[in-house]
């Protein structure tokens, strides 16, 4: 008999704990988490900004499903281009072909924020510059001779 | 002048024809294709683009040749799109009629989650064939822009007539029914 009360009390502190130990094995995927990752095919843009689109709804119920199944991140994306064909991949490289394209999308980007700073850094170290000549930097000697020689004429 | 002709005005300029030529390129990117209703328009019918499709339930693909011969429906929806469940039911009733006078309804599920599609399917108690543009390349080659969109295919593989939108028995029968009679 207490054989049994001991069986029957592991069994329950078993059941007990079983919930609590399979929430703790689950990768912590939030679905905010997956929503600037992936697109909404229909609307073109990252799901996480398409707020009331049927499709991107529909979507975002499916996510939800697979995360309420303990799927990680990597699988519900696997599972999404199931769906959705790889372009539902928001990610550069995501698609794990790693190809040139992959590279050159955050490369250009840099070398283009770099080109436009070295331009602007151009432009205020030329217009520091000219102020420093102020106006008359510009004239020549003989240029301001003649003005002196005007200006001694015109004297009063 | 001199102050016109200098480097930052010249950049800012360069900068804002850039802005406007990224905008007219996206403006005219966008535009959807209508060459379909120009040349119904002129009274000619073009050839309906190739479209081969895994089918819905998984068990291989379909394509539009397979219908070579007959008069097709082709009823381009997802189960996301509201007015897609307006007209499914009308458009299983055809295609009761169509099958009996050598015509069928081919239904491309759309951009679509396949078990939201197949309750979809279950709900309405559609039996018409069904393909899976699962990343919507066909949405471009039919020039398709919203949901629904139907197309109906002569027995000679050519776009008869066009729908953007759900279709209706006054469509149908304006469209579909005459193809029948010569099929």
């Amino acid at each position: 008999m207490r054989r049994a009360a001991a069986l029957a009390g592991a069994l329950l502190a078993t059941l007990a704990v079983a919930p609590a130990a399979l929430a703790q094995s689950c990768p912590q995927t939030t679905l905010a988490d997956l929503e600037d990752e992936v697109m909404c095919p229909v609307c073109g843009t990252p799901l996480a900004l398409a707020t009331e689109a049927p499709q991107a709804e529909r979507q975002r119920e499916y996510m939800q499903r697979l995360i309420d199944d303990c799927r990680s991140k990597d699988e519900i994306k696997q599972a999404l281009v199931a769906q959705f064909g790889s372009e539902v991949l928001a990610l550069p490289g995501d698609e794990g072909d790693d190809d040139l394209g992959d590279v050159l999308v955050y490369l250009i980007p840099a070398l283009a924020i770099v080109l436009a700073a070295g331009g602007i850094a151009f432009a205020v170290v030329r217009w520091r510059g000219a102020r420093a000549r102020g106006p008359h930097a510009s004239v020549s000697a003989a240029d301001g001779s003649r003005v002196d020689t005007d200006m001694e004429r015109y004297d009063l | 002048m001199r102050r016109v002709l200098a480097p930052i005005p010249i950049a800012v300029l360069c900068v804002v024809l850039a802005l406007v030529a990224l905008l007219a390129y996206g403006l005219a990117q966008n535009e959807p294709d209508r060459t379909v209703e120009e040349a119904l328009q002129r009274g000619e019918r073009d050839a309906a683009p190739a479209l081969e499709l895994p089918k819905l339930d998984g068990g291989g693909t379909g394509s539009l040749a397979d219908y070579r011969g007959k008069v097709v429906v082709l009823n381009f929806w997802a189960s996301w799109c509201e007015p897609c469940r307006e007209e499914s039911p009308m458009l299983e009733r055809w295609h009761g009629r169509m099958t009996k006078r050598g015509g069928t309804v081919l239904g491309v599920d759309i951009l679509d989650v396949t078990a939201d599609a197949q309750d979809f399917i279950e709900e309405f108690g559609l039996t018409y064939p069904m393909l899976k543009d699962k990343d919507g390349d066909a949405l471009e080659s039919f020039g398709v822009v919203a949901y629904p969109e139907t197309f109906v295919i002569d027995p000679e593989g050519r776009i008869a007539a066009v729908r953007r939108g759900p279709v209706d028995e006054a469509f149908m029968n304006a469209e579909v029914a005459p193809l029948l009679e010569g099929a």
